[in-house]
């Protein structure tokens, strides 16, 4: 049964945390793991399952041995807290205890991205897409929207092996219907298009893409759009299948370019379906703005305007645009 | 009372177990020396003085006792317990670090018996604590013993473990630390002091049993009656020499890690004839 909730308002954190007692309800396995975060949507999970719900306090190599330790006795622990703090502060212990031993922890990583608008880098985490995903064992995924990350926590939850999910912290604009299954290691094409590909990943930023692809249709642009949640292991066949029948692919995500969703993307078809690629993301930099999610995001390009015009001048320099089609 | 008799026993097995130790770090690339003699009578009275309730034919046993060696790098000596506990042969110690093995330098899962792989330090205590909630939660039997090293809790993460485990009342969990004194660089107390060691502990609301950690008598003393106090984790705090039982090797810092050559080899084995 899934609770009932409101994909417009209802934020990433709140969806998995809705995920995690539906699925703890049917489960008892399922444990919350907390660093003194717990009150980022995470007590009505303590109030109904008390004796399944750990705080461990401001201590990330402690929560996040105990996860592992859980998680060899067979419980299907949930670790949540602040993506850098798990995947930096505590990323030896996330490398050894849960991907070295190779156990069901799932990491719920709230304040992804730049969502944490003003409070800056410290509460930033921009590196992590990169981190997780070199880690064997890992799986990494960045779903859209509340209900597909709804269903991404329920997909975690049932996968036997670390997972990492990208929950941000803003609602973002719906995608998905609730209910959509959601599928490890595949991506979707949430619009065709024949011109050029877009990939994108993450809360926020797959919306903002699909409004910039109005704006290119507007303007003649005819571009695919790929919501690829799953970073690792990531869709090769939807990707491969779109570079060779669009002239070139542009990544978008809320992260560094380095290492990200861009990486991935570029690992894939370098290898095996060379086509121009483009990456749009977060610079090689801390932040010196103090400002807005939104304006954070504009500031790097990553709102729908910015996208748009990334793509026309990516399309005009590096793309050569068939004249059987121009 | 423990009988004389089974103290003999254990103290030819804690012998054989230092002998395994030589031909592994002589027959090999090279071993933790210092560690991994100074462990063996913890690891003989676990494993072998009836602490640990285990069974190697059937390791993944749900009420199974966990032990976590947190010292991972002293796997001379926990490879030896294990083969001479019988969860996979003695023969197969002879493959130590070599090419194809699965006797790493450092324990994984993928040998019988190892619960959690170790190594790098301060690990096994967060996870020992995970392993004590869920037999809580499950109000199963099992207890979880932690080995670690002196040097290891300088880790800050062994203290975080600590806090969480005095605080989630888990007196299903022992900690056992090889107090040998002497870390990688040299005494502990020279390269970042330790002591009050047994305070720092019960600060921590753990109950204390201090005992001379070669002495299987006093180990299993203090092993025999747990928790120590109820809804408190026990550390048991064994005083050791580093490199215990061969005069190259004892109390130095020297010998933390090497290979022994042919002469030293024939010298050790001769020094733990009997």
């Amino acid at each position: 049964m899934i609770t009932d909730f409101d994909p417009k308002t209802t934020t990433g954190i709140e969806a998995s945390r809705i995920a995690q007692r539906d699925v703890a309800r049917r489960d008892e396995r399922v444990f919350a793991i907390e660093a003194d975060l717990g009150d980022c949507w995470g007590l009505a999970f303590a109030a109904e399952f008390p004796d399944r719900y750990r705080d461990f306090g401001i201590a990330e190599a402690s929560a996040v041995g105990a996860a592992a330790g859980l998680a060899m006795h067979g419980k299907r622990p949930v670790l949540n807290t602040f993506g850098s703090f798990a995947i930096m502060r505590a990323a030896e212990q996330v490398r050894l205890d849960i991907c070295y031993n190779n156990v069901p922890v799932v990491i719920a990583a709230m304040f992804t991205g730049v969502a944490a608008g003003f409070s800056g880098p410290t509460h930033h985490t921009v590196e992590d897409l990169a981190i997780a995903r070199a880690l064997p064992n890992m799986t990494v995924l960045a779903p859209a929207d509340a209900a597909s990350t709804y269903q991404a926590t329920v997909a975690a939850l049932a996968h036997d092996g670390p997972v990492y999910i990208r929950l941000g912290v803003e609602p973002g604009k719906p995608v998905y219907s609730v209910g959509e299954p959601f599928v490890i290691g595949k991506g979707t094409v949430l619009r065709p298009g024949r011109d050029l590909t877009i990939v994108a990943c993450g809360l926020t930023i797959v919306p903002n893409v699909l409004e910039a692809a109005d704006r290119l249709a507007a303007q003649g642009v005819d571009v695919r759009v790929i919501d690829m949640p799953s970073i690792k292991p990531i869709d090769q066949e939807l990707l491969i299948a779109a570079a060779r029948e669009t002239a070139a692919v542009i990544t978008v995500e809320e992260h560094s370019t380095i290492g990200g969703l861009g990486g991935a993307v570029a690992e894939v078809l370098g290898e095996h379906a060379p086509v121009p690629v483009r990456m749009l993301g977060l610079p090689d930099a801390f932040s010196k703005h103090v400002c807005s999610y939104d304006d954070q995001l504009a500031a790097a390009g990553l709102d729908p305007i910015s996208i748009t015009t990334a793509v026309l001048a990516f399309r005009s320099t590096a793309v050569r645009v068939p004249r059987s089609r121009s | 009372m423990i009988a004389d008799d089974p103290l003999v026993d254990l103290r030819t097995t804690a012998l054989a177990l230092r002998r395994h130790v030589v031909h592994l770090a002589a027959d090999s690339p090279g071993a933790h020396v210092g560690g991994s003699m100074s462990v063996v009578e913890i690891l003989t009275a676990l494993y072998f003085g009836d602490v640990l309730r285990i069974d190697p034919a059937d390791p993944a046993a749900d009420d199974r006792d966990y032990l976590i060696f947190s010292k991972g790098h002293s796997s001379a000596a926990f490879y030896a317990a294990l083969a001479e506990r019988g969860f996979f042969p003695v023969a197969e110690l002879d493959t130590y670090k070599r090419p194809g093995s699965r006797l790493a330098g450092h324990p994984h899962r993928g040998i019988p018996g190892v619960e959690l792989a170790t190594g790098s330090l301060g690990h096994g205590l967060p996870v020992g604590v995970g392993l004590a909630i869920a037999g809580k939660h499950d109000r199963s039997r099992y207890r979880v013993f932690v080995i670690l090293g002196d040097g290891e809790c300088q880790e800050g993460s062994v203290w975080e473990a600590a806090m969480a485990a005095a605080h989630y009342r888990l007196d299903n969990l022992v900690a056992i630390v090889d107090r040998n004194g002497i870390q990688e660089d040299g005494p502990t107390e020279e390269i970042m002091a330790l002591e009050p060691f047994a305070a720092k502990w019960e600060a921590f609301g753990w109950s204390v049993r201090d005992v001379d950690g070669h002495d299987i008598g006093a180990l299993l003393n203090a092993m025999g009656t747990l928790p120590a106090v109820d809804s408190r984790p026990t550390v048991i705090i064994a005083r050791t020499v580093k490199g215990k039982g061969l005069s190259l090797s004892e109390n130095t810092h020297a010998w933390h890690y090497g290979k022994l050559t042919a002469d030293q080899k024939a010298t050790a084995l001769a020094e733990l004839a009997s």
